[in-house]
Formats: structure tokens, C-alpha cells, sequence
């Protein structure tokens, strides 16, 4: 695209990346040209912090079928794990007759 | 004199925009004499390996070459360019007036170099080719520039002019001062075939000097060795092309002289 269009999502979580661990609070989100994949287009995710700067990232650049593939994905593994991880209901009492 | 010349590469310090100071990668021919220089523009991605394989090439063919390295200011030296890259795009990218400022400098670099004959030309890739195209319509003192598949020179859709990018580059095509050389895929999604059509249309109609290659079976970037993207009989093509123009446009013969 050679463009510098970006779709931001804000997030609550933490990264992996060249310091270590780190809070994230934003995906920089956008198809576009890459630095280091081969592919003409990638499907590239900055995970950064921009409360504190924004100044390191997380990064993959992802093909558009391996992106949508991912995108299904977290969806499955939220779904099932949200399901084996549901807190059980609370116990009703049973009212003494 | 052998057949191959010897080149000096390096990271150097010059002035750009405001002042500014920053980093750039130059090579030149180490032979003696007296050698054009061409501005090296990099796409959006950044200050990427392939574009100081291209300030090489350049050298090797007979030329001066830098590439200013554009996102500078986002970062300290030695700060990985990709990296200065993701926080220019998550800025919303570059002003043109400040990319405009930068490349003036690197052109006050080569000027400013003992081996320079002062002749200048710019080469810019992908964005770095809309800038090539901006820099010959707004900059004085450039001798010939080459576009390579600049995107977003012919604005369809008026999202994409903001306060840093005010002006569609076509728009401009009037006040363009130097010959022009575009080489363009006709596989391309930007600039596409029709866009291309367009910019020639509007270059013929103000009779400005330029010449257009296009080639099939080639889209964006198809000189990029590090891309799939790459189309190695286009691209030799392509690059004689350049070398033909440059050659006519700057220097009796700089690759001649480096081929002696």
C-alpha cells in the first residue's frame, strides 16, 4: 500500500520482546509493505506500550492467510478455554423446608 | 585500470531538515576523479538493507550515492531502523516538507564532497518514488530524478492528503524542473496501471521531459533481490534503464568511466 494507515487496538496484557517482559497497552495494526518478510504484503503487529512511550515493541509480520488462520485461532482457544476455565456457579442453598 | 572498481562505504553525519542533524549511508568510487551523486530515497518500511545494496550499486556504476536515513529523529544511532520505522508509522509517517528538507541536505552532502562534479540526481523507491516525484516538482538543483513504482502520486481517494501530506504530487507536475525517468510493474495495486497512465498523461500535457517504462509479468518492487517480489530479467532491465538515464542526465559517462 506504501502507506502509513494503521488500525490501533488498545489492550491489557504483556509481551515478550528484546528487554524482556513488558506491559502492553497497544497493537499497531496494518497490511502493508514489510521490513523482513519476503512476501510484497504482510500483515504486521507492533505490540507496544505508548503510556510509556511507545518506544519498544513486539513485532510479527504475517502473511494474510497465516493472519486470518491466527485470528480463528484466538478465537477457538478463547472459546474453549473460556469454557474449561468458567468459574462454577455458586452453590444455591437449598431452603430448609 | 581492472574491469572492477573499488567503492567506500559508510554511515555518515549530515544536515537536514531544519539543521538537523543525522545519519545517512554513502558510498563513492575510490578511484580518483570526480563523480555525480544521486540521493538515494527508502520506502516506508525504513532504512532497510536493500537500499544500501542500491547506494552501493550506484558506487559500483560510477556514482556518489547517499541514503539519508529519514526516520532519524525517532531514535538514538544504532537503534534498529525497523524499530524507528514502527513509531513513525504509529505517528501517522513523515511530513513531506520535512522528507523534502532531508533529501536537500543529502544533496548539500555531495555537493559539498571534493569529488563531486555537482550534478545530482534522485532515485526513490515505492513511497521513496512519490517523494522523488515531490522533490522534482519543490526542490531547486536537481539535474534528473527516477521514480520507481511511487505510490499515492495520484491521489483517487482525498483520506489519504492530510496536514503531513497536503498535496497529491500530480497536482504539482507543473513546477517539475529536471527530466524524469519512471519505471513501473504493470502488476502493480499502486501505483496501477491506470495511475501510471494518468501521470504520463499529465506529464505529456505540460510537455515536461520524462520517460516511462513499464513491464509485464513485474508488480511492486520488483527490483527488491529480498523480495519475492522480484523479477531478475525486468529488473537487469530496468537497472540499465536507470544507469542509460543517469549517465545522459548527469555525467559525460560515469559507468563508461568505471567500466574503462
Amino acid at each position: 500500500m506504501c502507506s502509513y494507515i494503521v488500525e490501533k487496538a488498545a489492550l491489557v496484557g504483556s509481551a515478550k520482546g528484546r528487554k524482556g517482559w513488558m506491559k502492553i497497552d497497544t497493537a499497531n495494526v496494518y497490511f502493508d509493505h514489510p521490513y523482513h518478510s519476503t512476501l510484497d504484503h504482510v500483515l504486521a503487529i507492533d505490540f507496544t506500550n505508548e503510556g510509556e512511550g511507545g518506544r519498544d515493541r513486539v513485532a510479527v509480520e504475517l502473511s494474510a492467510d497465516s493472519a486470518r488462520a491466527l485470528v480463528d485461532r484466538i478465537l477457538a482457544a478463547l472459546a474453549s478455554g473460556e469454557v474449561a476455565h468458567a468459574t462454577p456457579a455458586p452453590a444455591v442453598p437449598v431452603a430448609a423446608e | 585500470m581492472s574491469f572492477y572498481q573499488g567503492l567506500q562505504a559508510d554511515v555518515v553525519s549530515f544536515r537536514g531538515h531544519n539543521g538537523e542533524q543525522g545519519e545517512a549511508y554513502y558510498a563513492r568510487p575510490t578511484r580518483s576523479g570526480k563523480f555525480p551523486g544521486v540521493v538515494v530515497i527508502h520506502h516506508i518500511p525504513g532504512w532497510c538493507e536493500w537500499t544500501t545494496e542500491v547506494v552501493r550499486k550506484l558506487a559500483h556504476h560510477g556514482y556518489a550515492a547517499i541514503s539519508p536515513h529519514l526516520y532519524f529523529r525517532e531514535g538514538n544511532p544504532g537503534e534498529a531502523p525497523d524499530d524507528l520505522g514502527a513509531r513513525i508509522r504509529a505517528a501517522g509517517g513523515v511530513a513531506d516538507a520535512q522528507i523534502m528538507g532531508d533529501v536537500a541536505g543529502a544533496m548539500a552532502y555531495l555537493r559539498a564532497q571534493p569529488n563531486a562534479t555537482g550534478k545530482i540526481g534522485v532515485i526513490g523507491f515505492c513511497s521513496g518514488g512519490r517523494h522523488t516525484y515531490l522533490a522534482a516538482c519543490t526542490l531547486s538543483g536537481i539535474d534528473a530524478v527516477v521514480d520507481c513504482w511511487g505510490g499515492n502520486v495520484v491521489v483517487d481517494d482525498p483520506k489519504l492528503l492530510n496536514a503531513k501530506r497536503p498535496v497529491a504530487p500530480i497536482d504539482l507536475t507543473e513546477k517539475m524542473t529536471c527530466p524524469l525517468l519512471g519505471i513501473f510493474g504493470n502488476d502493480d495495486a499502486n501505483p496501477t496501471a491506470d495511475q501510471v497512465n494518468r501521470t504520463e498523461a499529465m506529464l505529456k500535457k505540460l510537455g515536461k521531459n520524462y520517460e516511462f517504462h513499464r513491464y509485464d509479468g513485474a508488480g511492486h518492487a520488483f527490483f527488491n533481490t529480498l523480495r519475492d517480489a522480484y523479477r531478475p530479467e525486468q529488473a537487469i532491465d530496468g537497472w540499465r534503464k536507470v544507469f542509460d538515464f543517469f549517465d545522459r542526465q548527469l555525467a559525460a559517462s560515469a559507468s563508461s568511466i568505471a567500466a574503462e
